[in-house]
């Protein structure tokens, strides 16, 4: 129990320090690669919390895929950097001081209204992938569809969007190359 | 078709709805393949519609002749709310039949006529893409007057006497950038405009006491309604009739209403023949003739508008009198007929004044034409001259019978058909007029005294007014260079000319003592009280008192004073003030201008408009829309365009929902 | 039995609110976009707590979900930044106020 405790505090260390890395860095890379770290600290607490398959999918879509095309397009563009300081008069200040008031409260609900903060965990069991699939192809199987459609939706658009010419869409089905 | 109904006496009376369409037909051709037809066609298109519509009417009267019971065609359903209901249907008998030939006969008559003149007037004026125009607006008259006279219920009447009101507007403002000043036509027309709508107020008063007392706006069920809350409710019975005979005066030119009819003669002459003598403004009589059995049931009411109908007759008659423009005198005389009218069919006498109404029709059409005639003669030879260079006599008022003259050698058709129009008019037997007018003084001897003199002293002055004007116009010598080269008129305009002589000649067969083909038709559908009998006495008596007219006319307006005409009217020299008060018409118009108008002009203008309107409610609504751009500027600085700062907006609105729900 | 279930709910809301910060703080389009991603993360965490808690797959599957349509997401997002980079020639948020009322 004294390990496990240890292992949370330590990940959970990790996951605070590399967001708040991400948040301070100057250079958009570093950001990318703090996010990146992140993202795996939370996949292992995913681990932790007996969601293999989740925890996976976040290490190879999150932390992969997702974050390479982060750091493609930052390279791609060249905007590591940005020149020039903070324009917006008190958007600093007012901004971190409604993040702490915004932690508090939460932490007050958390603890006030739900009164969850003594709740302990029940003891972990890993949920089979093979659990998760049934699921996913019976009683969700149209949110899956749907979700199908847009990753379609989102792979044309995004293909559209970043052609360089501008081409309409029925250039695009009549082109004969 | 939805009008095609089984149980119908006669198959023809399927043809009733065909009275309004074939008009309308005829509009719409004209409205959209006008262009392409031409002018000619145009004007033939618009005679043949209205021909067509005459000939229905034809039909229509026939089938009743076998089954003269009133029937009434159902077509749809109009207006259903709560408990008012009002059916769109026609309704065809002997009254509304008669209305229809009369309509539809002289209409066609007058559509022929424009033909000709309109071809004139629109190339004398100098805008000919006019010509289609007019016959569009004279078959929706013709669409609307019949409508007016089939509807089956007050609704559908109103409909029709707003439709004529309308056209009537339309066609005195026909030139409507001509005239005093470049807007006296349209003021005319905006004149019997407004005129018209406080009829119609009244009207419209009487179709809502109606419907709150009668709970129906048909005609048998108001009538029917009437008789059985007559004894108790006199005061609304005379409320309704009043209110309803306000709407008569508008539009039939009665006291106090009638200015409007004078002034209207700005439209083009078949206009006044087809509008304002022949069919429009007999509109209010036939309402009467219509309502009858309300009347009945409202003895002071037709008391009221008898005599309203014997002072209008009389007035006009005077003020007809002192008129030197030739469309005038026939405009007040029409105000005096009708006031005839007025008299016989509010008294009851129904057929005596339908009766009036028809030939009034025949010899006012022919009149109004005629003088048509003879403007477009003058107008002609007036331009010729007045091309001619090196002719230092200015341009003159064609319309002016002082100017005129000496034209029975240049138009002798034009002279016979005025004369048989004039005579019958003035009511010299055995011409249409005689019979008609006779009539109604006999059936007036039965009612009222003193209403029977007005009367007779009325058909004096007319015949000595019809007089006045054939001699100046006709007689002796050309007093203007246009009357001395004035020419007769084509055959177009002859010719339909020439059958409303005949049938003002004729025109008295319809009901001849005695035989009163009229009175037993017309008993069919309204109810009448036994109409007086045709007394000899009665009618030497009206007779020699036309003649009477006719001689002093002759006397006063002979050669010699004729050729002084230009500097003063005979008729001044031994009346004096007088002459001169019914010349300006005693004043009622510029008297109404004082009263009425100026007051009006001001509250509206000075009180309304500049006060009211534009220093209150504009600052106001000024003022509404400072505050409301001092508060948008200030908004608008919240709009940066920082993503980020709506974002803390966003955040703030959390944090805020936040601290609500936790504290809750 | 071990660690209770409040650790896991102030983890996610401090990552939570980091990447409000991050959203509100940073110019850079890209870094705002990462916040989002990490707010995205927070809410999975407390999903897939809750999964653990009540014993229910439910929670995993809705992780699922967000994951997939954030990774739409990002694609299109990430395309129109490229898009607005070719016209405006940077991803400052702050240059983009054309908006402005």
């Amino acid at each position: 129990m004294l390990t496990e405790m240890a292992i949370f505090i330590f990940l959970a260390l990790v996951v605070v320090a590399s967001a708040m890395a991400m948040l301070l860095s100057r250079n958009a890379v570093y950001a990318a690669l703090f996010l990146a770290m992140n993202f795996v600290t939370v996949a292992l607490l995913y681990l932790i919390l007996g969601a293999p398959f989740i925890a996976l999918v976040q290490v190879t879509v999150y932390a992969g895929s997702i974050m390479v095309l982060f750091l493609f397009v930052i390279m791609m563009l060249g905007a590591e950097r940005l020149p020039g300081g903070e324009p917006l008069r008190g958007q600093r200040v007012l901004a971190i001081l409604l993040g702490c008031v915004l932690l508090v409260e939460m932490g007050l609900i958390f603890a006030l209204r739900s009164g969850l903060l003594q709740i302990q965990m029940p003891a972990v069991v890993f949920s089979e992938p093979v659990d998760l699939g049934e699921l996913l192809f019976t009683r969700y199987q149209l949110l899956f569809l749907v979700t199908s459609v847009i990753l379609l939706a989102a792979t044309v658009g995004a293909i559209l969007l970043t052609r360089g010419d501008k081409v309409s869409l029925r250039d695009l089905l009549q082109r004969k190359e | 078709m939805i009008f095609l109904e089984k149980n119908i006496a006669d198959p023809l009376l399927n043809l009733a709805p065909l009275v309004i369409l074939f008009p309308l037909l005829g509009l719409a051709i004209n409205l959209l393949l006008g262009r392409r037809l031409g002018e000619k066609g145009a004007g033939v298109v618009a005679s043949l519609a209205s021909g067509s519509s005459f000939v229905i009417s034809l039909l229509l009267t026939l089938s009743l002749q076998a089954h003269p019971q009133a029937f009434t065609l159902p077509l749809f359903q109009w207006i259903s709310i709560g408990s008012l209901s009002v059916s769109w249907d026609m309704r065809v008998d002997t009254l509304s039949t008669t209305m229809m030939l009369v309509v539809s006969g002289v209409g066609t008559l007058i559509h022929v006529y424009a033909i000709g003149y309109m071809y004139n007037d629109v190339h004398h004026q100098g805008d000919v893409g006019r010509y289609r125009r007019f016959f569009v607006f004279f078959n929706l008259f013709i669409a609307a007057m019949m409508l007016l006279v089939s509807a089956n219920n007050y609704l559908v009447l109103f409909v029709g006497w707003e439709g004529v009101g309308l056209c009537s507007y339309l066609l005195i403002g026909f030139w409507f950038e001509k005239g005093k000043d470049g807007i006296g036509n349209a003021r005319a027309a905006q004149k019997a405009f407004v005129v018209n709508r406080i009829g119609d107020f009244g009207l419209l008063i009487a179709l809502f006491m109606m419907f709150w007392w009668f709970g129906s706006l048909e005609f048998e069920r108001v009538f029917n309604a009437a008789r059985s809350l007559a004894p108790a409710q006199q005061g609304v019975l005379l409320a309704m009739t009043l209110f309803m005979l306000m709407g008569v005066a508008g539009k039939s030119a009665q006291l106090p209403l009638y200015v409007w009819l004078p002034d209207a003669m700005a439209g083009p002459t078949p206009v006044s023949a087809l509008i304002h003598a022949a069919t429009m403004v007999t509109a209010g009589v036939y309402l009467i003739a219509r309502s009858q059995p309300l009347f009945a049931l409202a003895p002071a009411a037709q008391g009221v508008i008898c005599w309203v109908g014997a002072l209008t007759a009389l007035l006009a008659a005077t003020i007809a009198v002192g008129q030197m423009d030739i469309k005038k005198v026939l405009a007040y005389s029409t105000i005096s007929q009708l006031g005839f009218m007025v008299a016989a069919v509010g008294m009851g006498a129904i057929t005596a004044g339908m009766f009036h109404l028809i030939t009034h029709a025949f010899f006012k059409a022919l009149l109004f034409l005629a003088a048509g005639s003879v403007i477009m003669g003058m107008e002609g030879a007036n331009t010729v001259a007045h091309h001619h260079a090196g002719n230092p006599e200015e341009e003159i008022d064609p319309q002016d019978m002082r100017n005129m003259g000496g034209l029975q050698k240049r138009m002798p058709l034009t002279y016979g058909v005025y004369l048989v129009g004039a005579l019958a008019l003035a009511g010299i037997a055995p011409l249409a007029g005689f019979f008609s007018k006779d009539e109604i003084l006999v059936s007036l001897w039965d009612y009222s005294l003193p209403i029977f003199l007005l009367l007779l002293l009325t058909s004096f002055l007319t015949a000595f007014y019809m007089g006045r004007q054939v001699l100046m116009v006709f007689a002796g010598k050309a007093r203007s260079q246009a009357a001395q080269q004035a020419s007769e008129s084509p055959k177009v305009i002859t010719i339909p000319l020439l059958i409303l002589a005949v049938l003002s000649l004729l025109g008295g067969l319809i009901n001849l003592p005695g035989v009163a083909t009229l009175e037993k038709w017309l008993e069919h559908t309204v109810a009448m009280p036994e109409a007086g009998h045709f007394s000899p006495a009665i009618a030497l008596s009206s007779t020699l008192l036309a003649l009477l007219g006719l001689a002093l006319a002759w006397v006063l307006y002979g050669y010699r004073s004729l050729a002084k005409l230009q500097q003063s009217d005979p008729l001044a020299n031994y009346l004096g003030v007088i002459f001169h008060a019914v010349q300006n018409q005693w004043w009622i118009d510029s008297l109404y201008q004082r009263v009425f108008v100026i007051p009006y002009r001001y509250i509206s203008h000075e009180v309304l408009a500049q006060w009211f309107d534009q220093e209150t409610i504009d600052t106001m609504a000024h003022d509404l829309g400072r505050w409301n751009q001092w508060f948008a500027r200030v908004l608008s600085y919240l709009q940066n365009g920082f993503v980020r700062t709506y974002g803390l907006v966003v955040l703030l609105g959390v944090v805020v929902m936040l601290a609500f729900l936790a504290t809750r | 039995m071990g660690i209770p279930v409040s650790y896991y709910l102030v983890l996610s809301a401090i990552m939570f609110v980091i990447g409000i910060l991050g959203v509100l703080l940073r110019r850079n389009a890209l870094v705002t976009f990462m916040s989002l991603e990490m707010m995205f993360n927070a809410a999975n965490l407390i999903f897939v707590t809750f999964a653990a808690y009540y014993r229910v797959l439910t929670g995993q599957i809705f992780v699922f979900f967000v994951m997939t349509v954030a990774a739409a997401e990002v694609a299109v997002g990430l395309a129109l930044m490229v898009a607005i980079f070719r016209t405006k020639h940077s991803i400052d948020l702050d240059q983009m106020s054309s908006l402005k009322g």
